[in-house]
């Protein structure tokens, strides 16, 4: 233990101490997590597949189904935020529940569900894009420069 | 009459006067009540909400119940107390002033994070002792909901728990000092230094914290110049399985043996409860444990001797996002029962 | 069979993003963020537009395609009007998820409480 009246320790001491601490740390169960991300994000798509099958075959073009596909996924997954499934799917599955476009309506509605006890204005109005905005602010600034760049250099 | 007491033993204090706890309460949520501490307390809320619309709320009822069975406990009126010291986690600690606005007792409010029921007992003993008060009390809450959107995400999210995860502690303890004779005496309190060693992950609460426990047990072995197995139980706040094994390492590397005796709240309080990472955290912690599982095992003579040690991680969410390690802070009690008192 | 694919694909996809969260020790939202860069990032160099060819819903509803689709919008408006489509397509195929999303968040809002 270092000298304990510096309230900051220097970088020697923190890091001596950081190599001791890390070895108490128990890895995370990389497999598990790599199988039930795999699984639940596996499934998760191969819903999106049924419902986007569903509208190709009621006569949709495969580019009209896409924006109904994602509206029904994204419903579907508002429901079972409401219903603390979705909480429980990403304990579960993490990434698996977090990366398809059910873990983005996820954040708003748990989100909104949050926060509206600040009120429906400054709170949930105001913070229901609290962990989905960053998604849509990099998602325009990456989108709208990409194809800015490919349609001036047709 | 020249004070000839010595109150100060190196960096210790020590009270000479003997404050005695003469009561407890320990009002748990229902998580809580799962786990095996539940025997001990007073009270398993079984709807975390307490029936409230907000968290906020619910958490002031955790108080408020906490205060109102501890008086009861002990015989008194809301008027009887000279001091009430308070503290939680959230931010402004709203959680004591709302609530000691409801209590008519002279009110300190303070935040030591998840080591202020230690450091509220602390002053509390340290203000009997010295005949500032003659009656005290001191009470912490923390609430899941309520810190978890304080510190981190929405309730309803997605979000895998990390293998060093804690989760906060529901419920309230208080514990009433009293300068009469009592089933159980305070006799010195150790303070804590702040010490930060560089730990950034919010996820990693017990690595930023075991450094101050190290400090603190250290510095309270020294100064009374007693060893771990003087005492019957040593209980850290709430460190988790990571932070207690790190403390244990440590204290070796420094030649002290916590053997057996040893034992931290937050792996206690969710022993074989799913769902809960590698143990409690929170205010409500180490003050259930304290008011529960240790005063009332001394009161049944199970055990005579113990050595409580809170410990808190100084972070706030701000601090955390731009970047800044987490400070860790512990504060320890050694408490004693008083052969003879009346129950 | 596609649903087959969809499955591999989707799962490998969400099995990268934890793989980034586990070893490099990321929170989810910045992997959100990265895929959705990533995917507007394969979009304009036309790799996206494949894997979706090959894989489908696997492909659209990572958020990675979040991030194809706004560029794929901004891309098909500006060929159709010129500069403003930049912007004015950037919401073209994901602008009724988002409607429904805060649609629905605020009607559960209204109704429901967190519980987990």
């Amino acid at each position: 233990m270092p000298n304990p009246s510096k309230r900051k320790h220097n970088a020697n001491e923190q890091a001596k101490y950081q190599r001791i601490a890390s070895a108490h740390v128990p890895k995370p169960p990389l497999a598990r997590n790599l199988v039930t991300a795999f699984a639940v994000g596996g499934i998760i798509c191969a819903v999106g597949q049924g419902v986007l099958n569903y509208f190709v075959s009621s006569g949709m073009t495969f580019d009209e189904a896409i924006a109904p596909t994602l509206c029904v996924m994204i419903a579907l997954s508002a429901l079972l935020t409401a219903t603390s499934i979705y909480h429980h799917i990403g304990e579960f599955a993490g990434a698996g529940a977090a990366i398809p476009i059910t873990g983005f309506a996820n954040t708003i509605v748990a989100a909104a569900m949050d926060f509206k006890r600040e009120g429906y204005i400054l709170g949930m109005g105001a913070k229901m894009f609290i962990i989905a905005g960053p998604v849509i602010v990099y998602g325009v600034v990456s989108g709208v420069i990409v194809s800015a760049i490919r349609w001036l250099s047709r | 009459m020249a004070d000839v007491v010595q109150r100060r033993v190196g960096g210790s204090l020590r009270f000479p006067n003997r404050p005695s706890i003469i009561a407890s309460s320990t009002i748990a949520g229902p998580m809580e009540g799962k786990g095996p501490l539940a025997r001990w307390f007073d009270c398993v809320v079984e709807d975390d909400m307490f029936g409230e619309r907000t968290p906020e709320k619910a958490e002031r009822r955790f108080m408020r119940d906490a205060i109102d069975v501890a008086l009861k406990n002990a015989g008194l009126e809301p008027d009887d107390l000279h001091i009430m010291v308070a503290g939680d986690l959230l931010n402004q600690t709203v959680t004591a002033s709302f609530t000691a606005a409801e209590v008519p007792a002279p009110f300190m409010g303070v935040y030591g994070a998840c080591s202020t029921s230690v450091e509220g007992l602390a002053i509390v003993a340290s203000m009997v002792d010295a005949g500032f008060a003659d009656v005290g009390l001191s009470v912490t809450s923390s609430h899941y909901q309520a810190a978890e959107r304080q510190f981190r995400y929405p309730i309803e999210l997605n979000i895998q728990r990390k293998s060093t995860s804690q989760y906060t502690v529901t419920g309230a303890g208080a514990l009433v000092v009293s300068s009469g004779r009592g089933p159980v005496v305070v006799t010195e309190a150790t303070i804590g230094k702040v010490i930060d060693m560089g730990i950034k992950d919010p996820n990693q609460m017990g690595p930023a914290m075991a450094p101050a426990a190290a400090d603190t047990l250290y510095r309270h072995f020294v100064d009374t110049g007693r060893t771990p197995d003087y005492y019957d139980m040593i209980i850290t706040g709430d460190l988790g399985a990571v932070g207690s094994s790190i403390l244990r390492d440590l204290l070796q590397r420094r030649g002290v043996v916590l053997g057996d005796v040893y034992r931290d709240s937050g792996a206690l309080m969710f022993e074989g409860v799913p769902g809960t990472g590698v143990g409690g955290s929170g205010c409500a912690c180490a003050a259930l444990t304290m008011g529960g599982l240790i005063y009332k095992k001394m009161l049944a003579n199970e055990i005579s001797r113990a050595l409580v040690v809170a410990t808190g991680a100084l972070l706030s969410s701000l601090t955390w996002q731009q970047g800044e390690s987490i400070p860790g802070v512990a504060h320890a009690v050694a408490l004693e029962v008083q052969p003879g008192a009346a129950t | 069979m596609n649903y087959l694919i969809a499955f591999l694909v989707g799962g490998a996809i969400c099995a990268l993003a934890q793989l980034l969260i586990d070893v490099l020790k990321l929170q989810p939202a910045q992997v959100m963020v990265l895929f959705v860069a990533a995917g507007a990032v394969l979009s304009g160099i036309g790799a996206y537009e494949r894997l979706i060819e090959f894989a489908q819903a696997g492909a659209l509803i990572p958020v990675s395609g979040f991030g194809h689709s706004i560029a794929r919008g901004a891309l098909m408006e500006a060929e159709r009007i010129g500069f403003l489509g930049l912007f004015t397509g950037a919401f073209e195929f994901t602008g009724g998820g988002i409607a429904v999303a805060v649609l629905l968040a605020a009607a559960i809002a209204v109704i429901a409480s967190p519980k987990a």
